[in-house]
């Protein structure tokens, strides 16, 4: 379980999270929407500690993200993150790219950390390019190599931060159908996105952005066909 | 050509080689131990603490920015003056090691700092250690980024170790400069001794023009 309180984020005088109340469950998908520079972003990094918070508690499982003595590497391993730039290690293959971490921060064996790199290649459609140097791999193939790269880790929830938004159309959709596959599976997921279909279709809850504040939350059915904030209502017309 | 036999004999080839291994040993020496501290400069650099940046940036500007000849001649002295004197080797090469490092630290920073921060956050995402991710991942993508100016560099420390011979020390030049005193063949002895220092780089260009070859590969 992620649960965050009144967490507030300021960069210098610009308060970018003005006290954000979240719970996701075990098994939930939520999907945060929200304009541009609206906090959606940072609200990720603050959860997997990339960046610091200023007030509030963020807690994965009941451990305390910015506790002075947590061991956030450890922790790191139950959050996958999926950027919107998929940053391929382009000095590895794919199969590298997914065995480093179970090989450097596991301490798996090397065979036993290709064995799981090649699992989850497998799992998102990459087993037929598991020795391509992610130069030779389209945008969408190197999307689902970084997801399979957070899977290896076996996360018990993953983040991701407009996994989409950087594909041509046309490869969009391979990487939302590994982001729905993995709903279909179990995994918590949180997921910043801008494809309202995905948001709608997917997502247990939907949670509207604005300007650092949790403007609505709820269930899709009800904050994208019956949006009660007047800027929500906007949003979506916009988005389509 | 009867004369030229008789003055520079093949012995004098010898002592040129002598000097040319004398020259390796500088160079090898300076580029090994250079590279090594400009790492770690560069890495001091790259570490966006502007304090560090600042102070380890005016010392190398010093070392960068002062001719070598210059810093040769008064290192040499200094440490006659201070009573600590050492072989020209030494001395030569200790001035040649912090010059190259100097020059190796931009290097090593320019190539930190083209690792995009993504792929880092990426790294440590995945639960990598500051150091793990350092070693798996900048240090990887960022040394091959580097890699051609600092092959620039070792090449510039192999020439510019000609100029320990301004401190006594017999490495390939002065040797030739001992040889044309001599004999007055100028010419030829420039000529050997120009091949002769081909020679030396001639393995490290290769290298980089593998390595370009292989880039693009
Ligand atoms: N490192 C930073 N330093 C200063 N300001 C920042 C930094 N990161 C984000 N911001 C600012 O914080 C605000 C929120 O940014 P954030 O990236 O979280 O928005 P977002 O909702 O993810 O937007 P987008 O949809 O464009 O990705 C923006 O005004 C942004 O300019
Ligand atoms: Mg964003």
């Amino acid at each position: 379980m992620i649960v965050l309180e009144n967490l507030r984020k300021s960069f210098g005088e610009l308060e970018v999270l003005k006290g954000i109340n979240l719970t996701v469950d075990n098994g939930e998908v939520v999907s945060l929407i929200g304009a541009s520079g609206s906090g959606k972003s940072t609200l990720l990094y603050c959860i997997n500690a990339l960046e610091s918070i200023h007030a509030g508690k963020v807690t994965v499982d009941g451990i305390d993200v910015h506790a002075k003595g947590t061991d956030i590497n450890k922790l790191r391993q139950k959050l996958g993150t999926v950027f919107q730039q998929w940053n391929s290690f382009p000095h590895l293959t794919a199969l590298e790219n997914v065995a480093l971490a179970p090989r450097v921060v596991t301490k798996k064996s090397r065979k036993e950390a290709q064995e799981i790199a090649e699992k989850q290649l497998v799992h998102v459609g990459l087993g037929d390019k598991l020795n391509h140097y992610p130069s030779q791999l389209s945008g969408g193939q190197q999307q689902r190599l970084a997801i399979a790269r957070a899977l290896a880790m076996e996360p018990k929830y993953m983040l991701f931060d407009e996994a989409t938004s950087a594909l041509d159309p046309e490869l969009v959709g391979e990487v939302l159908d590994i982001m729905r596959l993995l709903a279909s599976e179990g995994m918590t997921m949180i997921v910043v996105t801008h494809e309202m279909s995905f948001a709608r279709d997917v997502s247990d809850r939907v949670a509207f952005f604005k300007q650092g504040v949790l403007a609505e939350i709820g269930p899709p059915e009800q904050v994208m066909t019956n949006p009660q904030d007047p800027d929500l209502q906007r949003f979506l017309s916009t988005i389509g | 050509m009867t004369q030229v036999f008789t003055t520079l004999q093949w012995s004098d080839l010898w002592f040129l080689l002598e000097g040319a291994w004398k020259t390796i040993q500088i160079s090898v020496v300076s580029i090994l131990i250079g590279t090594l501290l400009g790492m770690v400069f560069g890495w001091l650099m790259s570490l966006k603490n502007r304090a560090l940046t600042f102070g380890v940036m005016a010392v190398l500007d010093v070392f960068r920015s002062v001719p070598l000849l210059i810093q040769l001649i008064l290192f040499d002295s200094f440490i006659a003056i201070a009573g600590f004197p050492m072989p020209a080797f030494w001395s030569g090469t200790i001035v040649l090691i912090i010059y190259t490092a100097s020059l190796v630290a931009v290097v090593v920073q320019s190539g930190i700092e083209a690792v995009p921060v993504g792929l880092r956050n990426a790294a440590r995402c995945l639960g990598l250690s500051y150091w793990q991710e350092m070693r798996h991942v900048t240090a990887p993508v960022g040394l091959r980024t580097a890699f051609p100016s600092w092959l620039g560099v070792a090449l510039a420390t192999i020439k510019d170790s000609a100029l320990v011979s301004a401190i006594g020390y017999v490495e390939l030049l002065r040797a030739s400069q001992i040889l044309n005193t001599r004999t007055q063949e100028s010419v030829k002895i420039m000529l050997i001794v120009g091949l002769i220092y081909f020679a030396i780089s001639y393995p490290l260009s290769r290298m980089g023009a593998r390595y370009e070859q292989r880039q693009k590969s």
